[in-house]
């Protein structure tokens, strides 16, 4: 029954197991309360499960097999980028030189690190064509707070001080929310009639109170701003910077550059353009890219390297920059993902990376094409890596985009993003990745015929869908309204 | 090598079903000027072979640690096979954030039951489900103390790690706070100096335990002093003491915040770690990222989901409580499996296994000629010595025979110069001790 094991972890515990063996003590023993005065002790240890290593293992394995991942199945989400993850980075990353150099280590026991991670920095450089970079960042919305620092910190050396951050109101969520970190005022604006940036209104907000315009490219709708060389101009001449979100660099790598294009600071995603595993949520890893302008503001410590007297290579963390923002990260990063990005990129090679974002170009061009006419098409610009769709046509007669999406998930496929970005009703937003073979992504059409089948003629099917997973759908209103965070036995 | 699942010659049956040529036709919208019109300047592509061949020689330019003294915010703990073993299935490392929860309940349970261990860790009921690290953590819950208050300064004590400290003043920077140290006497938390700074200003203090020396704090005294301001108290602890130490909410925290890394996770050069984040439910609505909260489905059965996602920045934009997103979900699935297997004892046994045997690497270099134990309060299972050379002197040498002694604290700490920090944790050995006491008074 593998339900037994499906409890709660703390109601498989009996009495005197342990799932750890450890050693006797080798050393006198210190009497706690000889050393150590009563009232810094615990007073009653903390009520911890007892579970023998067997039964963990069990109860840990049936809670994975409750999980939709990318080795089991498609997993369309857009801007999320969930592509195969290759099994001998995980090896790479795990080899115990990598794993057991802790980070206060001095450098000359790290060189193998420090030099790994400072020839990331040239990839990256050359891939996204920007200057410098720094793999602070543990995620992309760190990197996107990390670069909005470092602009203010460029504007006040330069005696400003701006306000305002402009960014499409289609944007990420977590744009906004780090401007707001960074101490910034947000100014929205709304897109025009194909989904790009509005150079007018771009254009009434360019004045001397611009810090920075954010831009995803592609965009959030998958399509590229053909007009970034005219917003990158408008921006610079107000005195601002150019941010890139770069969350959709899936679509650009050896087709075109950010930095090319005129963006000062673009972050990258590790883990979804350079393939580092997802983990249920993380970790990930940010990186920032930044061009020569912004580069003396860089967090510390930087990875930078000299010559010793013998002229060889000598890797080391530099901390003696006067202009540094400071430190956003206890340490330097998310190294073990930031190793699995620079294996990815090792393996592929110029070419390979290209093929990467034709292909994912191509397998979301050929998807969208199939689906187009099952849905609303509200933006028809050239798809790039992913597209987005409304479901706004089967409201009328009850059904929404959420009950799509939880029907797909009967068909062992992961829904897509839906109902972002907030300028799309209804909004499915589709992103198939280079990996997904023709197969996998016919598959889905067909799947999607199905549920369109069953919308005019089982329309209740859909709507109290999903049917066949785990469990059905759950009540996300009874989570926030019966607050139930932490069990109480 | 390739991870791409259709060749070129699909791609092309793909393009002429969709009615195109050319790829180069799908990419029109990308202007001439800015297409890239040669390779990426890129070594080739190395094949799987000679690819873990390159990397192996790479990783072996790092000095390989037989015993490992070093810590100042990571250690070198155990974590038992099975550990592993979990988090490398693929069900859970190649998921993403559990958005259809009906698919996800897997990593929501688990995280459930992460918030549910660390809770009954540190003695507060609401948890999140994970922050970057311990030092963005803490800069978390020194911005829910400005916000939560209304007030704008905050004091931290020059105990807490430096690392942290120093984050927290780079994430603050952009806003209009004040950010105070709090003195130090001999090695810990200065009251004098606490009860000159603090005013009706403070939003916020906050103290590390067992501080970043190693010493424990006189918490519940300092607690007193925030109450009375009404300061919101923040302790910044180490997981592994819980099991002998009073926790943060018995000191009467209102934030707790750590570095998780002890719990099951890997050095790695510093991370991915796993910044842990709990505080008092009347916080609930305003910490930042992630909850899995219990419901139940459509036919009566409990489930998780994530909830109070109107706290998040995918909803609230600019009114979020953070711009967190992906977070460290795979660390904590670590921490939850580390946790379940120590069983109801294992970390007060782990405990006592780090208070014994750093206190008797600490007696015995303390006799040592030339050495001596900077401070005189208490410590857990990390202490600072001052030595005849400089501790720099002493790490490269030592590190030669693959003994790392310490940490330069010098480096990091004014006021510390010529002093070593040493950590034992659980996996030292008697013999890797007194091989250190052996090595180190060489330099006496």
């Amino acid at each position: 029954m593998s339900e037994l094991y499906e409890k709660l972890i703390f109601d498989l515990s009996s009495d005197g197991h342990a799932g750890i063996s450890l050693p006797h003590l080798d050393v006198p023993e210190i009497e706690i309360s000889d050393i150590i005065p009563p009232e810094f002790l615990r007073k009653s240890p903390p009520v911890m499960p007892s579970v023998s290593e067997p039964d963990v293992m069990r109860h840990f394995v049936a809670l994975s097999r409750k999980n939709h991942h990318i080795d089991k199945g498609f997993y369309p989400l857009g801007s999320c980028t969930m592509k195969y993850n290759p099994k001998v980075n995980e090896n790479l990353a795990g080899l115990r030189e990598f794993v057991d150099a802790h980070p206060l280590f001095p450098e000359n026991a790290v060189q193998g690190t420090l030099s790994l991670l400072y020839e990331l920095k040239d990839l990256l450089c050359e891939i996204a064509g920007m200057d410098s970079v720094t793999l602070q960042p543990a995620a992309g919305a760190h990197g996107e707070f990390t670069a909005l620092l470092m602009i203010r910190a460029y504007h006040k050396k330069n005696k400003r001080n701006p306000n305002k951050i402009i960014l499409p109101d289609s944007a990420h969520g977590t744009n906004p929310a780090s401007v707001v970190m960074a101490g910034y005022e947000v100014v929205q604006i709304k897109s025009n009639d194909r989904g790009l940036v509005d150079i007018n209104r771009l254009s009434d907000h360019c004045d001397d109170d611009l810090a920075a315009f954010m831009l995803t490219n592609p965009n959030t709708l998958g399509l590229f701003e053909s007009e970034i060389q005219k917003i990158a101009h408008l921006v610079h001449d107000a005195g601002g910077l150019l941010y890139m979100d770069g969350a959709n660099l899936n679509a650009l790598l050896g087709l075109a550059r950010p930095g090319d294009m005129g963006f000062d600071v673009v972050h990258f995603n590790m883990h979804k353009t350079f393939s580092t595993p997802h983990g249920g949520g993380g970790p990930g890893a940010g990186a920032l890219g930044v061009k020569s302008n912004l580069e003396p503001f860089l967090p510390v410590p930087v990875v930078s390297r000299k010559k010793d007297r013998r002229g060889d290579h000598l890797y080391f963390l530099d901390y003696k920059r006067p202009d540094t923002i400071g430190r956003v990260h206890s340490f330097y990063g998310n190294v073990a993902n930031l190793i699995r990005a620079y294996c990815y990129i090792k393996n592929l090679g110029p070419e390979g990376l290209k093929e990467v974002s034709e292909t994912a170009i191509v397998n979301a061009s050929y998807l969208r094409e199939k689906l187009k006419d099952m849905f609303e098409l509200p933006y028809d610009g050239e798809t790039m890596h992913e597209f987005v769709l409304s479901g706004s046509r089967y409201k009328a007669r009850g059904i929404k985009t959420l009950d799509i999406a939880k029907r797909i998930l009967d068909f062992g496929i992961h829904a897509p993003t839906v109902y972002f970005p907030l300028i799309v009703s209804e909004a499915l937003m589709i992103e198939p990745t280079e990996t997904e073979s023709k197969a996998s992504l016919d598959n889905f059409v067909e799947v999607m015929k199905t549920i369109i089948g069953e919308i005019e003629s089982d329309p209740e099917k859909v709507k109290s869908a999903p049917h066949d997973t785990p469990v059905s759908r759950l009540d996300e209103a009874m989570a926030a309204r019966e607050i139930d965070i932490c069990y109480n036995e | 090598m390739s991870f791409i699942s259709n060749s070129s010659n699909i791609r092309r049956r793909m393009l002429e079903e969709i009615g195109h040529e050319d790829f180069e036709d799908l990419i029109k919208s990308i202007p001439a000027s800015l297409r890239l019109k040669r390779p990426l300047n890129l070594a080739d592509p190395l094949s799987e072979i000679e690819l873990v061949d390159a990397i192996q020689q790479v990783a072996g330019k790092n000095k390989k640690a037989v015993s490992n003294f070093t810590g100042g915010g990571a250690y070198d703990h155990f974590s038992p096979a099975a550990v592993d073993h979990i988090l490398l299935r693929s069900e859970f490392y190649t998921a993403y954030t559990p958005y259809q929860a009906e698919v996800s309940q897997g990593t929501l349970q688990a995280i459930y039951e992460f918030q549910t261990f660390i809770s009954r860790l540190t003695g507060l009921p609401a948890t999140n489900a994970s922050m970057y690290d311990g030092a963005s953590a803490l800069a978390e819950a020194v911005s829910l103390a400005l916000t939560k208050t209304g007030r704008n300064e905050a004091l931290i004590s020059r105990s807490v790690n430096p690392f942290y400290m120093e984050t927290v003043k780079t994430y603050l920077s952009g806003r209009k706070v004040k950010i105070k140290s709090l003195n130090i006497f001999d090695g810990s938390t200065d009251l004098e100096d606490l009860k000159a700074k603090l005013s009706e200003k403070t939003a916020a203090i906050v103290i590390q335990n067992p501080n970043f020396f190693g010493l424990l704090e006189k918490a519940s005294e300092l607690s007193a002093f925030a109450k009375e301001k009404g300061a919101l108290f923040i302790i910044v602890y180490d997981p592994i003491s819980l099991g002998v130490l009073l926790s943060p909410g018995e000191c009467g925290a209102d934030i707790a915040v750590a570095e998780g890394q002890c719990l099951g996770i890997p050095l790695n050069f510093g991370g991915p770690y796993l910044g842990l984040f709990s505080a008092r439910q009347e916080f609930v609505r305003n910490i930042p990222g992630r909850l899995s909260g219990k419901t139940r489905d459509s036919k009566g059965r409990f489930g998780y989901v994530l909830t109070l996602q109107t706290r998040e920045q995918h909803i609230r934009r600019e009114r979020a409580s953070s711009n967190i997103c992906t977070n460290q979900a795979l660390c904590a699935l670590a921490a939850t499996v580390y946790l379940s297997l120590l069983g109801n004892s294992g970390l007060e046994k782990i405990g006592r296994l780090c208070l014994s045997k750093a206190h008797y690497a600490a007696s015995k270099i303390s006799q040592l000629p030339g050495y001596k134990l900077k401070y005189n309060a208490p410590f857990f299972k990390e202490f600072v010595v001052e030595t005849p050379v400089s501790p720099h002197r002493i790490i490269t040498r030592l590190a030669g025979k693959g003994i790392m002694p310490g940490v330069d604290i010098g480096k990091y700490v004014t006021g510390l110069k010529g002093c070593l920090m040493i950590a034992v944790t659980e996996k030292r050995t008697r013999k890797q001790i007194d091989d250190l006491v052996f090595e180190l008074s060489k330099f006496a």
